[in-house]
Formats: structure tokens, sequence, C-alpha cells
């Protein structure tokens, strides 16, 4: 079983890869490798996509690799394979992104992303830190999680899921901010698992072992 | 809700661990690694590595420090010090920071920060300001680690800074680094209610009820500190048990 980490030019992927590789490690769950390489895609068992900076970058990041994005919508659309996204990586997932200028997402997890307007105006944006989930759903990614586990967000942007349903898990942030999605073989975390130590962890362990 | 953070900060020199006061006489306190792995496991919120002698010749050791570092700590990890360029911030993203810290260089030329936001995002582009008070509620920017006066106005340069970009700032008191008499909290309280991006309060922190005034006083997002843990004074844990005890959200292991 292989997972791959999609690397498309955006940020960091060092931390990913090295909690991913260790979860993969304790877990038994195969060879976790960084790639843009859309061969490497196409005979992945697992996706995870990553995403740092501005969901317009990102979008026209993906597409600056040629077959890329052809390779992640066969992985999800016709091969069905279980796929994360992370931070930006998770509001791709959307319908659309709102960030600066109207740029369609993925839309397997139907919904847009917006600004985060807090209730209260002296919260700051970014919405920067930990913060505790509330699970609105079980799922087996979630297994060992509970409401009040901390995860560690950095983001301006937050997913409006269309469908509830979809919603796993939600943070509090002058309202309720979306942190963690899900449809068929898709889900996606809006804070970083990576960052996110013990219940960080535990969730890419969960994804890395998740038979949908 | 959102938790405020504390962040123990680990100046950086040669690949050592050091602490200045005043920013001077250095002592040499570890090593880097091996600190970041320890507050890692004692619940720090996030770790700020500060390279203190950065120069073009041992940029290579601070990328080591930051794979190495990332290789060990599932947390969010700050790298500041000689941060110039757009290429500087992605070779510390990709060595495996997750934030990156102008602090001269945004001065001198802001724009930097600009570009950098743009290529990056925000989320990741600290600005560290380091002030110094020249008059009562007047606060005056130094560069070159406190050295240098530049004429330029705290408040006025954080608005600057976080509208050409900055996600955050890290906010240093010249007057009261390494004094541990307490944060500046005129002026943490003049910057944090001026920018609408997190504010980390920096120097002078001497005791827990120092931690507790830069939240509560001083309206600071995150608080930072080194001799104190560094040294064993107070645990990570001491600290957030005491925050949260004087009623400010803390992320609690």
């Amino acid at each position: 079983m292989t997972t791959v980490l999609i690397d498309y030019d955006s940020g960091n992927l060092h931390s990913a890869e090295k909690a991913f590789q260790r979860m993969a490690a304790e877990t038994g769950a195969g060879p976790v490798i960084v790639t843009s390489d859309p061969d490497l895609v196409a005979r992945a068992d697992r996706v995870v996509l990553p995403g740092d900076g501005a969901f317009p970058a990102c979008r026209r990041g993906l597409r600056g690799f040629d077959g890329l994005e052809e390779a992640l919508i066969d992985a999800v659309e016709a091969r069905a394979v279980p796929f994360l996204g992370i931070c930006v990586g998770m509001q791709m997932l959307a319908s659309w992104g709102r960030e600066y200028e109207d740029v369609e997402g993925f839309g397997w997890i139907p919904g847009e992303v917006v600004r985060i307007e807090p209730s209260d105006p002296s919260l700051k944006v970014p919405h920067m830190g930990w913060n505790d989930l509330v699970i609105d759903r079980p799922h087996p990614v979630l297994d060992g999680l509970q409401t009040g586990d901390h995860a560690y967000f950095v983001h301006s942007y937050a997913m409006r899921v269309d469908d509830p349903a979809t919603l796993l898990a939600h943070a509090d942030y002058g309202g309720p901010v979306t942190a963690i999605v899900g449809k068929d073989t898709v889900v996606g975390t809006q804070f970083h698992p990576e960052k996110s130590q013990r219940a960080g962890l535990r969730l890419i362990a969960n994804f890395l072992n998740w038979r949908p | 809700m959102l938790k405020t953070r504390i962040i123990p900060c680990l100046d950086v020199a040669d690949g050592r661990v050091v602490k200045g006061v005043n920013f001077v006489d250095l002592i040499d306190a570890g090593d880097p690694v091996e600190q970041a792995q320890a507050y890692d496991a004692a619940g720090a919120d996030e770790l700020c590595f500060l390279d203190i002698h950065a120069t073009h010749e041992n940029r290579g050791t601070m990328y080591d420090l930051a794979t190495r570092t990332a290789e060990h700590c599932f947390m969010p990890l700050t790298i500041g010090g000689g941060v110039r360029t757009v290429e500087d911030v992605r070779n510390l993203l990709l060595a495996g920071a997750d934030k990156v810290s102008f602090n001269s260089a945004a001065v001198a030329d802001p724009d930097v920060v600009a570009r950098a936001a743009d290529k990056f995002g925000s989320q990741c582009i600290v600005c560290a300001i380091d002030a110094k008070t020249v008059a009562p509620g007047k606060w005056e920017i130094f560069t070159h680690g406190g050295r240098k006066p530049t004429g330029i106005d705290a408040v006025e340069f954080a608005k600057t800074i976080v509208a050409k970009g900055a996600g955050e700032i890290l906010l240093t008191s010249m007057d009261r680094d390494g004094t541990k008499q307490g944060f500046n909290i005129p002026l943490t309280r003049a910057i944090a209610d001026a920018v609408p991006v997190p504010v980390i309060a920096s120097g002078g922190v001497g005791t827990l009820d120092h931690l507790v005034e830069g939240v509560t006083e001083g309206h600071a997002s995150a608080v930072l500190a080194a001799s104190i843990f560094h040294f064993g004074t107070y645990t990570i844990a001491e600290a957030k048990a005491h925050m949260a005890a004087a009623g400010i959200p803390m992320r609690l292991t």
C-alpha cells in the first residue's frame, strides 16, 4: 500500500512527510513518498494533498504540473482511493474558493471557502494556534479522537459545507469554523495534523489504515 | 475556543543554544534539537529558533537544525535571524520551518514581506519588531540585535508591515529583554490593539504572573520566553496551569 503526498511547490512538506512516514512505520501501512509525478499518483493506494498559502495560488500551482490534476481527479472519481486534503488542500475539496477571486475547487465536498468573520471583533484573523475540536459525526479517520482534543490551525479562510452530513468536526472561533470534512473516500482537515502532536498523529495513523 | 500559546524561544548561535542577557554575555546551554524535543514533550505550543549570529556562511547550520527538528517534533516551528530575501524564506520553509521571521530586512525594505507573503502566504510570515521606549507612550524600532536606532515609530511600522502581509508580529521590548521585570505592557497593548493579526509578546519574563499580564493587560495572543524555561525556573506545565488559573484559555496536555 503506497501513500503519496503531492508536492506542487506549496510550502513545507518536510514535517508532513516525516509524520506520515513515522505513523506508516508504526502501523505497517507501507511506503510514503513525496512526488509531483502523475504516474506515481495514478498508482497510489492513498493520496494526501497538502497546501499552504492562498487558494488561487495553490490551484494554479497544481495545474502547473502536467497531468497532476487529472491524476488526482482520477484517483478520487474513478479509482476511489482514500484521499486526505490538509489546510488549503482541504479547502480545494470544496466547490468554490472566494479568496481574492472566485476559483473553482474539486467540488467533492459541496460548499465554498470564505473569509473567517468572528462574531467577536477582538478575535484576530488569521485563526492561528491550538483550538479544541468538537466532533460532529463519527468517522473511521476520527477513531480515538474526541471532543476537546486540540489541533493546530493557521488560516484566514474556512469552508462552509452545503450538506451538514459532510461536516465531521468543527472548532469555535467567534462562531463555528469547519475543522474536518468527509464524504465517501475523501476527508479533509483545515488544521495541520502533522503539527498537532498526539491527536494529529492519531488521525494520520487512522487515515493510513482506513479502508472505505 | 482558541488557546493562548506559550512559545519557548531558543537563541541559536553556530548550531548551539545560547541565551543572551540584554543580547550580550552568551551562555551556552545545549543542543537545539534535544531542547526542542524536551519542549515538545513538555507541551509547548510552538517553538521558536532565533539565529542570533546569522551570516551567509553559517546558513546551512540553521537549515540542518530545522530539518532535524522537524523529524522529531510534530509541532509548529518558527525560525528567524538573518532572514533577508524571499529565497531565504523558501529555503527555511523547505528545510522544515513552518513560519519564518523577518527582522532588520523588513525595516530596511518592507516590500520583502509583501513578496514573501504573496509567494508563501501570510500565515507563515512573521515580522519581529524590536522596540525601545524613547518617550512615554512612544517606541522606536531598533535593528541589528538592538544596536541600531532607526527613528521609525514601532506602532506605525507594525500597521505598515501587517498591511504588507505579515501574518503575525513577534514584539520584543529592548528595554525589558533579559531583565526579568516583565513585558513592556503599554508597548504590547499599543501594538496588539493596532493590528488585526496575532501579537507574540517577548522580552522581560521573570515570573509566571508576567505571562498572565502579557495576555490580560498586553492583549497578546501568545507569550514567548526563554530563560525562565530554559534554566528550569518554571516548567511549561506550571506556566500553563498558572495562566489557566488566571482565567486564560490554555491547552492543558
